[in-house]
């Protein structure tokens, strides 16, 4: 394997402060706060894992921090720079935070190298070739040689959230946003997809910000565990997992990570209770 | 293992079968699916042999027989002056074909930008989209006077009105594309890097696409029904042209002949929309074949 290739790890960028950020949705001028007050240190390299139930405003939170939403008060930086904040709502969305989408967003008129090379294609500062043999390694990194000319459709989920997620590390982000990457995959599946994506992030120690609802799957990936209180959402619980990397899948059955699960579970439970009772209230 | 194989019978008629590559004239023409169509046209075929020349049923007391339309169009020496061996019948097909392909041409041309943008650009829609939607439901030969105002030409009205009817349908379903676009593939491209132009040239268009083709199939025969209606109210060839002049000269097995010709070609050229739509759609093509479609 040629290492010269091989991204460098990017240690030290990708530090991340959200600070009282406000977001109030106002669609028929009910308001309604997704974000209240909520303030979070995500240090440069750190696996940050944001539990909450389904629809607790988290994905708002990712939505800011990416630039596809303004927030109301309140700043988030990003290295000492201002990504969002006052006389700034809103971000402006660029290569450094990459977001996984939720249902995917591979384009599916472009086959698996098309996808991969189109970030460093628009950023235009590497000649074709080259991004082309930077596609190539990655994908045989990434275990995913010989998919070069499939289109996204005709991969299994687990192999597009791959190449996804590939595709968003041929632009060497600081930060990758992944909004609930695995939540359509099946339970064994998603195992082998944490592993994975454990592998990937040894190799390119990039930030990550990723949202689930799943706590077994928060423990395992995440270095920082937030659990999120439900719509407005902010951070109930900042915990810190103190299982070292490399961690393997066995390690959800050991003491540790079952002391943790159940320290935790509690917490994410009454969440869940208070939204599904807003949720029967709304509806 | 493979010894064995060798001498399975079963095995060898599963490669004998295999030898018909699929999707070759072989395999089309033993499919099943021919072999429907050809009973599905004889009997249609049949029935009107029936109607007209056995039961004699009084609705089609005037209908040209199917074998005096048969031995009119295949006569060298055509009782009513049509025929596949007089050349003036090739000329009719000629110009029709003509100004479909112009006016065909011209409204996915204008129309497949014209939709993109009215998709795209919130701004743009504002503006255009209501009087887009005034003009649209105004039915193709409510245009014809004002057709026939405006250009001073014979062959110009007929094109003009074919364009406009298959130019809206073009656009409007490129705008239904743009729109069925998930927005997570523009939050991708702008996360990637991509600057709008770059946005529009690789989501908006390929994303649009399959419903550009779909909007395109529509449009083709849009365009042949309002060039044949353009052409019965004027003009001085076509097929339209024959069917309506048969008409008042009493040619009525040349009226058939018109419309079988126009049959035909509409079939063929929907094809070729087809045809290059799937050409251009390969990972669509992929996608439906593996969920089975």
């Amino acid at each position: 394997m040629n290492e010269s290739v091989k991204t460098s790890p990017n240690m030290g960028r990708g530090q991340i402060s959200i600070n009282d950020v406000v977001k109030i949705y106002d669609p028929e001028g009910a308001a309604v706060m997704a974000v209240d007050h909520c303030s979070l240190e995500i240090a440069a390299g750190e696996i940050c894992m944001i539990v909450g139930p389904s629809g607790c405003g988290k994905t708002t939170l990712l939505n800011a921090i990416a630039g596809f939403h303004s927030i109301n008060s309140g700043s988030i930086t990003m290295d000492g720079q201002l990504l969002c904040g006052p006389g700034k709502p809103q971000a402006t969305p660029g290569s450094d935070r990459i977001v996984v989408f939720q249902n995917g967003a591979l384009f599916p008129w472009k086959n698996v190298l098309d996808n991969l090379m189109f970030g460093p294609v628009m950023a235009g500062k590497m000649g074709l070739k080259e991004i082309k043999e930077k596609a190539f390694s990655m994908m045989a990194d990434a275990g995913l040689s010989g998919t070069e000319n499939n289109f996204p459709g005709e991969l299994s989920s687990g192999v597009r959230r791959r190449v996804e997620i590939v595709r968003a590390l041929m632009n060497d982000p600081s930060v990758l946003l992944l909004d609930e990457p695995y939540r359509a995959l099946d339970s064994l599946t998603k195992s082998v997809m944490h592993e994975a994506l454990l592998d990937i992030y040894y190799k390119n120690k990039v930030t990550i910000f990723f949202i689930t609802h799943d706590l077994q799957e928060a423990l395992f990936l995440g270095n920082k565990v937030a659990i999120m209180t439900s719509r407005p959402c902010k951070p109930k619980k900042v915990l810190t997992v103190d299982i070292p990397y490399p961690r393997s899948y066995s390690v959800v059955t050991d003491q540790r990570f079952r002391d943790l699960m159940e320290e935790t579970s509690e917490l994410v439970h009454e969440e869940a209770k208070k939204s599904f009772a807003a949720g029967e209230r709304e509806g | 293992m493979t010894n064995s194989n060798e001498s399975n019978p079963a095995v060898k008629q599963r490669r004998l079968s295999f030898e018909i590559r699929e999707g070759s004239l072989l395999a089309k023409i033993l499919s099943p699916r021919l072999f429907l169509m050809l009973v599905g046209f004889i009997i249609f075929l049949g029935f009107w042999h029936l109607s007209v020349e056995v039961w004699r049923l009084p609705r089609f007391a005037q209908m040209p027989a199917l074998r005096t339309v048969v031995a009119e169009i295949l006569s060298p020496n055509p009782t009513y002056g049509i025929s596949i061996f007089v050349g003036e019948y090739y000329q009719h097909i000629l110009a029709s074909c003509l100004r479909v392909f112009i006016a065909f041409a011209l409204a996915t041309i204008l129309g497949v930008p014209m939709g993109l943008f009215l998709g795209w650009s919130t701004k743009f829609r504002e503006y255009v989209f209501p009087v887009f939607e005034m003009l649209r439901p105004i039915p193709i030969l409510a245009w014809v006077p004002l057709a026939i105002i405006m250009f001073t030409s014979l062959e110009a009205p007929v094109i003009f009105l074919a364009f406009l009817a298959s130019f809206f349908v073009t656009a409007l379903n490129t705008m239904l594309g743009v729109e069925s676009i998930d927005e997570s593939y523009f939050r991708a491209a702008k996360c990637l890097g991509a600057k709008d132009y770059q946005v529009f040239l690789n989501v908006v268009i390929p994303g649009a696409t399959p419903f550009i083709f779909t909007g395109l199939q529509i449009s083709i025969g849009v365009c042949w029904f309002s060039l044949v209606a353009a052409e019965m109210v004027s003009g001085q060839f076509g097929l339209g042209y024959i069917i309506n002049t048969s008409y008042t000269n009493v040619r009525y097995p040349t009226i058939i002949i018109g419309m079988v010709t126009l049959g035909f070609f509409g079939y063929l050229t929907s094809a070729m929309v087809r045809a290059v739509g799937k050409r251009l759609m390969q990972w669509r093509m992929r996608e439906l074949a593996l969920s089975g479609n």
